[in-house]
């Protein structure tokens, strides 16, 4: 597996469940070894636990990482004092990453009384704090309202304009849509194919022309559900999820 | 009906699914039970009850060595030889359960005093005061054995003739007028002298011990050794000492599963990507553990203080010592759980049997000294027990820096730097 993941761009890292999105984060910032190869960050490779280019890496985990029994504030204080950040740095970048996420007000709420769209901004909030150059966000919109997905996302679009690096791991076939520049699918641990959304739609057999838009799909569906097809437009299903669906096959699966 | 039936059947399911739990909750049980039953059948451990007494023999008369003779042979004791001031130390540090000091003097004394013809001899009974049972055994047992060999003495030994003949010459040389009191006993006095030459003849029957006597031969000075002179023993000391590690350890256990649940969420990913190293973030976490539960056995020992007078008779510095090496032994025993476990449900089940064991085995129940003898050697091997000890000897006990707090120090951070050790080993950094 290589990919490359540059300033000013969202890399989407696309699979189904098992396919090793999770382990393929967990090797970028240091958390499993890779079983060969290496990570480059600013084309330095990373080496070992206290590599100082670990604080150029944020991680957003799929599970919103926070202390529930600590207020925001406290939270992301502790978590500025693991990447060495102390007093008004620390302080100031507190409050421009609660500002981004919408969570100043709350700031000095216990977590546990968050919503759960909350605490997934705030969980992204806490990626951010120490201002790293590359973001790596595991399916950080599981289970969140699409008020806060939508906050996510214009938060992830502001820091791609503003020259961060973001890795964005999902099954979500609409938000690679959305978010991402570039996408790559991975499965059993490879890269089955990379690219823009163009360049992936080119690798359908028979269909390489262009997408619909969301009018036309909506139409194609309507005039399906009255039982009449649309030769090519496959019922209206987004041209991704059918790229997706030829390179990784339609079997279930069942790994956790 | 069917569904209750379902419910029932579901809830036995998710029991039996977990099977370390179920072991834990069967086996608990079990191996409590079955120790406090061993513990006081007294069957299979006839060492046990053997009662470490120490014995200061001043007088060195056959009526002292006999009464050490007869001490000794007691299936219920332990006797060793010991000056009066080492018995005494030996039982403030909790080596002994009782002293007994026989004073110069004392075997004359007590002949002398079996006719009353003097003031009986004062006998010093040291005693732990945490051992009042056995002590009170150890009392009955020496009353039984001065009692014997005084008689012994008073109506077949050399002493109790000279008494005797000296005893008659003082009444019979009396000017003063007879009075019937006096005329009986020198008639009881000759008796006795007639009965003596008789059984020295071979024609006394029944032998020289015959238990006869007119007044008890002894007075039984019973001094309870504590710190020092006026210090009254206090039992909650004892038990705030067991307690307080057993809660220690208690707390030691949620920290261990705290960082369980951590490493099944994604705190765990988020420390460990942050350019932190592994003995840092342990070491942290370990330090972490050790406070709170600092606070807590310090909280535990200032309620007794304030509250129930436990007074710290010893070295100061020697029970924060203690204290301190303490939590971090159960700190590190917490990093050592999570470490070793799987998961936080099974840890825990796990934890909670190895507290009870290392808590029950450490004497911070019952005290160490009613386990049979072997079990006291064994469980020399547990921190616990150094634990419990050490704050008993500079607690009431009243021991010093050196001798009370320093070698059970010494095992507790030897105890935290081998749970460190083998936890910094066996955890798992990575789950794929």
């Amino acid at each position: 597996m290589s990919f490359r993941v540059g300033g000013g761009t969202i890399v989407g890292l696309l699979g189904p469940n098992g396919a090793g999105k999770t382990t393929t984060v967990s090797i970028v910032c240091g958390l499993v070894p890779p079983d060969a190869g290496e990570v480059k960050v600013g084309g330095v490779a990373l080496s070992g636990d206290t590599d100082p280019a670990k604080g150029r890496l944020g991680l957003v985990p799929q599970e919103p990482a926070l202390y529930e029994e600590l207020t925001a504030e406290d939270n992301l204080r502790f978590f500025g004092a693991l990447q060495r950040m102390e007093g008004a740095r620390l302080a100031s970048r507190i409050d421009a990453v609660l500002r981004l996420t919408g969570l100043l007000e709350r700031r000095r709420d216990r977590v546990k009384v968050y919503s759960g769209g909350m605490k997934r901004r705030l969980n992204l909030a806490a990626g951010l704090l120490h201002d790293p150059e590359v973001l790596l966000l595991d399916e950080p919109t599981v289970g969140v309202d699409p008020q806060s997905r939508n906050a996510i996302f214009e938060s992830l679009e502001a820091l791609r304009d503003a020259g961060k690096a973001i890795l964005y791991t999902t099954h979500y076939m609409e938000e690679a849509e959305r978010l991402c520049d570039r996408i790559v699918i991975v499965d059993r641990g490879r890269v089955v194919a990379e690219g823009t959304k163009d360049e992936l739609g080119a690798l359908l057999p028979g269909n390489g022309a262009r997408d619909l838009d969301d009018e036309a799909r909506a139409a194609v569906a309507l005039l399906a559900a009255r039982g009449i097809a649309v030769p090519g437009a496959d019922g209206g299903t987004p041209r991704l999820e059918k790229v997706f669906l030829h390179l990784t096959g339609h079997a279930l699966r069942d790994e956790p | 009906m069917k569904q209750a039936l379902a419910i029932v059947v579901h809830e036995l399911k998710l029991f039996l699914s977990d099977r370390r739990s179920v072991v834990v909750g069967i086996v608990t049980p079990i191996l409590l039970a079955t120790f406090f039953g061993f513990l006081f059948s007294g069957a299979g451990r006839q060492d046990a009850a053997k009662i470490p007494v120490l014995v200061a023999d001043a007088d060195d008369s056959a009526v002292s060595r006999a009464v050490v003779a007869g001490l000794a042979a007691d299936a219920l004791l332990s006797v060793s030889p010991a000056a009066a001031e080492d018995a005494r130390q030996a039982v403030r540090r909790g080596k002994a359960a009782a002293g007994v000091v026989l004073p110069k003097g004392f075997g004359e004394g007590a002949v002398q005093a079996f006719f009353g013809a003097a003031a009986a001899s004062e006998i010093v009974l040291l005693v732990d005061p945490s051992r009042a049972t056995e002590a009170g055994l150890v009392r009955g047992l020496l009353a039984e054995k001065v009692f014997r060999e005084a008689s012994r003495e008073a109506f077949g030994g050399a002493t109790g003739t000279k008494v005797l003949e000296e005893s008659l010459g003082v009444l019979e040389a009396d000017p003063s007028p007879p009075t019937p009191e006096r005329q009986a006993l020198k008639d009881l006095l000759r008796d006795v002298t007639r009965w003596q030459g008789a059984a020295k003849g071979g024609t006394a029957g029944g032998g020289a011990a015959g238990g006869l006597g007119t007044a008890v031969p002894f007075t039984l000075k019973e001094e309870p050794v504590t710190a020092r002179q006026g210090v009254t023993y206090n039992s909650y000391a004892h038990s705030f000492a067991g307690m307080a590690i057993q809660f220690l350890l208690f707390v030691a256990i949620d920290f261990g599963i705290a960082l369980l649940l951590e490493r099944q969420g994604g705190l765990w990913k988020r420390l460990r990507s942050a350019p932190l190293s592994r003995s840092a973030l342990l070491l942290g976490k370990t330090a972490a553990g050790a406070l709170v539960g600092l606070v807590s056995v310090a909280a535990t020992f200032a309620f007794g203080i304030v509250v129930l007078g436990i007074r710290i008779e010893g070295s100061v510095p020697g029970f924060v010592l203690l204290l301190l090496a303490s939590a971090l032994m159960a700190s590190s025993f917490g990093l050592l759980l999570a470490a070793l476990g799987r998961t936080p449900g099974a840890t825990r089940g796990l934890a909670i049997l190895a507290v009870l064991l290392l808590v029950m085995l450490g004497g911070g129940w019952v005290p160490a000294f009613v386990f049979p003898a072997w079990l006291q050697k064994v469980t020399l091997v547990l921190p616990t027990r150094w634990a419990i000890d050490g704050l008993d000897a500079v607690t009431w006990r009243g021991a010093g820096l050196a001798a009370g707090a320093l070698p059970a120090v010494a095992v507790l951070l030897g105890y935290t730097v081998l749970f460190l050790l083998v936890a910094r080993l066996r955890f798992r950094w990575t789950d794929r």
